[in-house]
């Protein structure tokens, strides 16, 4: 991991404090070229603030990045015309239309072409499904509407990376499916992704790989299967029989967690990654046992993020 | 890629139109319009007529003709209302796109930061070329409706053509341009210390109160050649015959004395400034 060539984001002890407050810690992150990588946390703990030093609008109290193989932020000028972004929200002049404000960030880019212009907006306005929308105001928009346009922006020219800060944020359900095939597509021309969401679902849907921040610090990183394959595996039992399962549980030497619901027993064992249930339902069904189901399952995500992350639900700083 | 994209005329002309194309910019300038108006409805209907040098200079030649009301106007605007909307504009520049969250996003297409702040304050000085041309624009007109408009008796007592007035109306015009710059690059600078645009704009408007107070103590004497006020209403030397060009000099240096100064503190505040709106 010392040659940032491969990654289209790389840091080293990235660090940024506010005050006496260490919001970023020392971070190592390496965002694989052509991936789809998710960037979870707890609220308030670095994302954005990684983000915007990614992107040069806050200085790293220490570290280094590497953006597309240039130096942030001395190399601005030659990583940003390559990058697309939504960075805290999307934000817009309300007394322009939507189509406008693009035409004001576009020409903001020495490297954005004129000529195109029109174009390219019409076609990234298409892409987030604004074309109707184009000549509203914005303070006439939705949350959601504006939340679209923030990702038109980010897709105004061709890009090798795109960062988006919770992208998903305020959308309906069409506009969250949306956007997912969106960045599945770019991603299939090459695009790479970093996306930032507590929609843990929608990361593992999307995503190739993984950073979880806490508290400042990226507790894990790597490939959504290598971080999927720690998951703990579960062994699940929903039956009306209590003391017979248990027992039959027991025998097959494992330590179920029981709990009651709706009338019904549900036992819950941790067992092996790989896990094969056949013997053990042979031998509930042998000693005439009655199952109302019988599953191995893996902890999802959100699990391992809590995990990772702590129980707690107040923010740690 | 065109040249003109090349060197960032784009976002100068983007700028522009975000500028002027703003309801609090046009009401701005429609109010200074006003001032030369109300000036000229209020002699017009005032029965009696003032004394020679009653009131503000030139009041009392109003009614004999017509040019003099954009030349009152700039003496009426100069102390409170044009530095005001001028307050309101540059003290808007770079808090105004903070505020508004568009900053990041300027700043991430790339912008970069110094093309950006030169790319406002072009705005800005654009805005003060807009407000002087409206008040001797608006002047003019409103003069030439309801007063006499013919050759002109300046001070002392020579007489110029209308042409020669016209000329004259526009050395005013960019004599106040100038007269604003040092106010302009002030209100930048506090621009880039706040993300709270009207705390930037009053407190650039509050400065030039300050700055003309302190020109009014004759114990300051000694500070006052350097208030960036100091020259504000020196431009009636440009109506003097022939015309005392040494004031505009002064206060040319003057201001771009300021616009270097606190264009450096603006551009060393921002260039490494943390946008974090
Ligand atoms: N401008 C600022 N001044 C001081 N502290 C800040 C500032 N911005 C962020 N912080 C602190 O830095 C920490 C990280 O904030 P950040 O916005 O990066 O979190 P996040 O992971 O993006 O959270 P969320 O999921 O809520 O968006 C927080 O503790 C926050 O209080
Ligand atoms: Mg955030």
């Amino acid at each position: 991991m010392t040659s940032a060539e491969n990654y289209a984001v790389w840091t080293s002890e990235l660090t940024k404090q506010f005050g006496g407050q260490t919001a970023v810690n020392k971070i190592n992150l390496a965002v694989p070229k052509g991936s789809v990588f998710g960037f979870l946390g707890p609220n308030g703990s670095g994302k954005t603030t990684t983000i915007r030093m990614l992107l040069g609008l806050a200085d790293a109290t220490d570290g280094e990045i590497e953006l597309l193989g240039n130096k942030m932020p001395k190399q601005a000028e030659q990583a940003l015309p390559r990058v697309g972004a939504l960075v805290e929200g999307p934000a817009f002049y309300p007394y322009l239309s939507g189509k406008v404000n693009l035409r004001r960030l576009d020409s903001a880019s020495k490297n954005a072409d004129p000529k195109t212009r029109e174009q390219r907006i019409d076609r990234a306005l298409a892409k987030v499904g604004l074309t109707n929308a184009a000549n509203k105001k914005v303070h006439k928009y939705s949350l959601g509407m504006k939340q679209r346009l923030g990702i038109a922006n980010a897709l105004l020219q061709e890009r090798d990376l795109l960062v988006l800060d919770e992208p998903t944020n305020g959308l309906d359900p069409q506009g969250t499916r949306e956007v997912r095939n969106l960045i599945r597509s770019l991603s299939s021309d090459g695009t790479t992704i970093l996306v930032s969401s507590h929609l843990l679902s929608e990361i593992e849907q999307l995503c190739s790989h993984v950073a979880v921040m806490s508290a400042g610090k990226i507790v894990a990183q790597g490939s959504l299967a290598e971080l999927q394959a720690q998951n703990q595996t579960y062994l699940k039992v929903v039956t009306p029989d209590a003391e017979k399962t248990l027992k039959a549980l027991t025998d097959a030497g494992m330590k179920p967690k029981q709990e009651t619901k709706h009338g019904l027993e549900i036992f819950t064992s941790e067992v092996e990654h790989g896990f094969d249930g056949d013997e053990v339902l042979r031998k509930l069904l042998k000693a005439k046992i009655k199952i109302k189901s019988f599953a191995v399952e893996q902890a999802s995500l959100e699990d391992r993020f809590v995990d990772l992350t702590g129980e707690g639900f107040d923010v740690v700083q | 890629m065109s040249s003109s994209n090349r060197l960032g005329m784009s976002l100068v002309w983007s700028e522009l139109w975000v500028l002027f194309r703003r309801w609090r910019t046009l009401a701005m300038l429609g109010a200074i319009a006003l001032i030369p108006v109300f000036l000229a409805l209020a002699v017009y209907w005032s029965s009696d007529t003032l004394a020679p040098g009653e009131g503000p200079p030139f009041l009392d030649r109003v009614s004999q003709n017509g040019l003099f009301v954009g030349y009152t106007s700039t003496i009426l605007a100069l102390p409170l209302f044009l530095p005001l909307t001028i307050g309101v504009v540059a003290g808007d520049t770079i808090a105004g796109e903070a505020n508004q969250g568009t900053l990041r996003y300027l700043l991430i297409s790339p912008a970069g930061r110094i093309r950006l702040l030169i790319t406002k304050f072009i705005g800005a000085i654009a805005f003060v070329i807009a407000g002087t041309a409206t008040l001797m624009i608006a002047g003019a007109i409103i003069g030439s409706i309801l007063f006499p408009v013919g050759p002109v008796t300046l001070i002392s007592g020579d007489v110029i053509s209308v042409a020669e007035s016209v000329w004259r109306m526009a050395l005013v015009a960019s004599y106040t341009t100038v007269s604003m710059l040092g106010l302009v690059a002030i209100g930048m600078f506090i621009s880039t210390l706040t993300v709270v645009p009207v705390g930037a704009m009053a407190a650039t408007v509050v400065l030039s109160g300050v700055s003309q107070i302190l020109d009014n103590i004759p114990q300051l004497e000694l500070i006052h050649e350097f208030l960036f006020t100091h020259y504000w209403l020196g431009f009636v030397d440009l109506l003097r015959q022939p015309i005392d060009y040494a004031s505009f000099g002064s206060n040319a240096l003057l201001q771009l004395a300021y616009v270097v100064i606190f264009g450096a503190l603006a551009y060393s505040r921002f260039a490494s400034k943390d946008i974090l709106s």
